[in-house]
């Protein structure tokens, strides 16, 4: 079977559960479509959280951003588990306890003011937003490269099939899908990594592949650094050009990840307390299966590439590639131009060095070499030509598009709860019209979500020309706003509601002006005032960082402001208390 | 003998020496092991990577996974101690 009939047929199966579970799952009350009836088990919920959290960056782009950072690449491996550590310890359980339906609600009854809440909901809608973009982009690239749709279509398909069980299921459906969808991709990642850890190391365990031999006796990462340095590339486990940076970016990312709303939320559907923080473990192993198995799939691909190019010993006259000889996977990912070639020498040969590394470039004149041949190397190629590389069948090729989409869908589909449970219920019960009916705010939850759902896919579609940098907006507005208030609102009984405020104002202030300076303000090009290149940056600190510094101003900010005005009243202070004690959880789910 | 503090106070006070106690793990595997102290690990080898690298990419991820089990049991039986479990 060709390989385009066998990915419709897996892409088009896994689509039929989905929905198949959206019928299934329909929510009847707001409770179901915010909570899903806090019926979930720990670690079905852990399952959901993990298809949740793990994005279309996470499934397609993450091993390759390691394959090209190697050790510095660890950032994004500690940053985005580390956090899980925090939720677990510092956020999930009392929000769980406290047995309402968004983040939002907690900040404005905790600092017991409309204005709290209401600056939550701005950061939760700005952030949800954001990220959703990149899903719906993620969608529909997916479709267009393993389908060869074009990405509007793909990008329809994706949003029909959200809009059926998230509108019907809300976050009910949502739940039994994310399962579905950890599932498809989880086995979609670990698959094509065996096979390409037993080609390279002759072990099927890629974490055991990534510290063991390589198939010629030497250690794995060796091998990799000889072959890369011999290019003029610096050593895959070199040392950072920052470790400042690192540990500044390793942290807004963590507590980024514990400050996202939509992760947050998903605490909110198991029975207990105590199930709060069992779930959060079961949600990082399985988060950890995929991002232990991504840096040995980063490493390999690394070694895998540039052992295809460059065959022979370097300089020597048959140690490049021909290009007439380049394998069919080189040919696949050429037509999509995620991969480009240019015969700069005319020697019709492929060489891929480092062309920026001046000790090097003399040995390469000499070689008469003309430049880096390979003009372009996507980074998403790593994860996405794997299976091809290791010449695995057609079903394992068919299913890694199935898993990049339920990756993106799955994420897609958390965001977009986040967002209409924040304007169904925050704005419109919380703030306009505190006396909805229950059907009434069902209705209006469903056409929050509606409305998302178009919005995304309208973003997704157009997307704004700085798709790529609202990642670090994103993490940094929810390391500098959300967490700090969140954590605070718990661990504090003495910070009010002008301290909160102000905190949160300040500290997404700061880190949205540290990012706007460098990457243009509201990211309009030529309205940036410096460069965003290291030698710019203040300390050396790079904008994806400054939410770690952010944060801290939110809670120098909440707490000096805080003690120079009066304490809470007593029965926020009662409120903070019984947030604390797990007993009554189970009854705390009305409104 | 005294007789045990068994108040809400004394429940939230062991509860902020357990989390205390778990993110100093949490913070020496990984900006500790895996970015601050690698150079000083250089020596040390995990298979073939050396002991930095591997808590970088590896060894902290695990051990966040251990912490978040470990924090869960212990707070359960805390929750259990001072009567304040739920069911």
């Amino acid at each position: 079977m060709d390989l385009k009939t066998m990915t419709y047929i897996v892409v088009g199966a896994t689509f039929a559960l989905y929905f198949g579970i959206a019928i299934w799952a329909r929510a009847s009350s707001t409770g179901e479509f915010y909570a899903a009836g806090r019926g979930i088990h720990p670690v079905a919920n852990g399952m959901a959280t993990a298809a949740d959290w793990m994005s279309a960056a996470s499934f397609i782009s993450m091993a390759g951003l390691i394959a090209f950072q190697g050790y510095e690449g660890a950032k994004f491996l500690m940053g985005w588990t580390g956090g899980y550590v925090l939720l677990a310890m510092l956020l999930a359980p009392y929000l769980r306890k406290f047995g309402k339906y968004t983040v939002p609600e907690f900040i404005g009854d905790r600092f017991y003011s409309d204005m709290a809440r209401f600056v939550a909901v701005v950061c939760l809608i700005v952030i949800s937003i954001t990220y959703v973009i990149g899903q719906m982009r993620g969608v529909g690239v997916a479709f267009s490269r393993f389908l060869e749709v074009d990405v509007a279509t793909g990008l329809y398909a994706g949003m029909g099939i959200v809009f059926v069980y998230a509108v019907l299921g809300g976050m009910k459906g949502i739940t039994y899908t994310q399962i579905a969808q950890y599932i498809v991709l989880i086995l979609a990642y670990t698959i094509p990594a065996i096979f390409v850890s037993l080609n390279l190391t002759g072990n099927p365990i890629p974490q055991l592949g990534l510290i063991g031999d390589h198939t010629s006796g030497v250690p794995l990462m060796e091998k990799l650094n000889q072959t890369i340095t011999d290019l003029g590339f610096g050593k895959y486990d070199g040392p950072v050009r920052s470790q400042l940076d690192m540990f500044l970016y390793t942290m807004s990312l963590m507590i980024g990840t514990a400050g996202l709303p939509h992760v947050i939320i998903r605490f909110f559907t198991v029975p207990k307390v105590s199930d709060a923080r069992w779930s959060a473990g079961w949600a990082l192993v399985f988060i950890a299966i995929l991002y232990t198995t991504a840096p040995a799939v980063g490493a390999m691909a690394r070694l895998n590439l540039t052992d295809t190019i460059q065959v022979g010993a370097v300089g020597s006259p048959d140690g490049n590639l021909s290009y007439a000889a380049r394998p069919q996977w080189f040919k696949n990912w050429e037509t999509t131009g995620l991969l480009k070639f240019e015969d700069k020498n005319g020697d019709g040969k492929i060489q891929y060095y480092n062309d920026k590394n001046k000790a090097f470039q003399a040995k390469a004149e000499g070689f008469g070499w003309k430049g880096n041949e390979l003009t372009k190397v996507d980074r998403d190629i790593m994860v996405l030509a794997n299976p091809e590389i290791s010449n695995l069948p057609n079903w394992v090729i068919a299913l890694v598009a199935a898993g990049g989409l339920a990756a993106a869908l799955s994420t897609a589909a958390g965001l977009l709860l986040a967002i209409s449970s924040a304007i169904s219920h925050d704005l419109l019960k919380g703030m306009i019209r505190p006396s909805i009916s229950e059907r009434g705010e069902l209705l209006a939850a469903r056409i929050a979500m509606a409305g998302a759902i178009f919005v995304a896919g309208y973003l997704g579609l157009n997307p704004p020309g700085f798709a790529a940098q609202v990642v670090a907006l994103a993490f940094g507005l929810a390391a500098s706003s959300i967490f700090p208030a969140l954590m605070m609102g718990i661990f504090s009984k003495r910070i009010n509601n002008h301290g909160a405020i102000l905190g949160m104002v300040s500290g997404l202030s700061i880190t949205i002006f540290y990012i706007f300076i460098y990457k243009g303000f509201f990211f309009v090009k030529g309205t940036e005032w410096y460069a965003s290149v290291p030698a710019n940056w203040w300390m050396g600190i790079s904008p994806e960082a400054f939410g770690a510094i952010g944060a801290l101003v939110n809670f120098a900010v909440a707490y000096i402001v805080s003690m120079a005005t009066a304490a809470p009243p007593q029965k926020i202070q009662d409120l903070v208390e019984s947030v604390r004690i797990p007993r009554g959880a189970g009854a705390a789910t009305g409104h | 003998m005294a007789t045990e503090d068994k108040s809400g106070a004394a429940y939230w006070s062991a509860n902020l020496r357990l989390v205390a106690f778990c993110l100093v793990i949490w913070f020496v595997v990984s900006f500790g092991m895996g970015i601050l102290g690698r150079e000083a690990l250089m020596g040390v080898k995990v298979g073939g990577l050396d002991l930095g690298m591997w808590m970088a990419q590896q060894g902290s991820l695990y051990t966040f996974v251990v912490l978040i089990f470990f924090y869960a049991i212990r707070m359960n039986a805390l929750d259990r101690k001072f009567d304040v479990h739920e069911d």
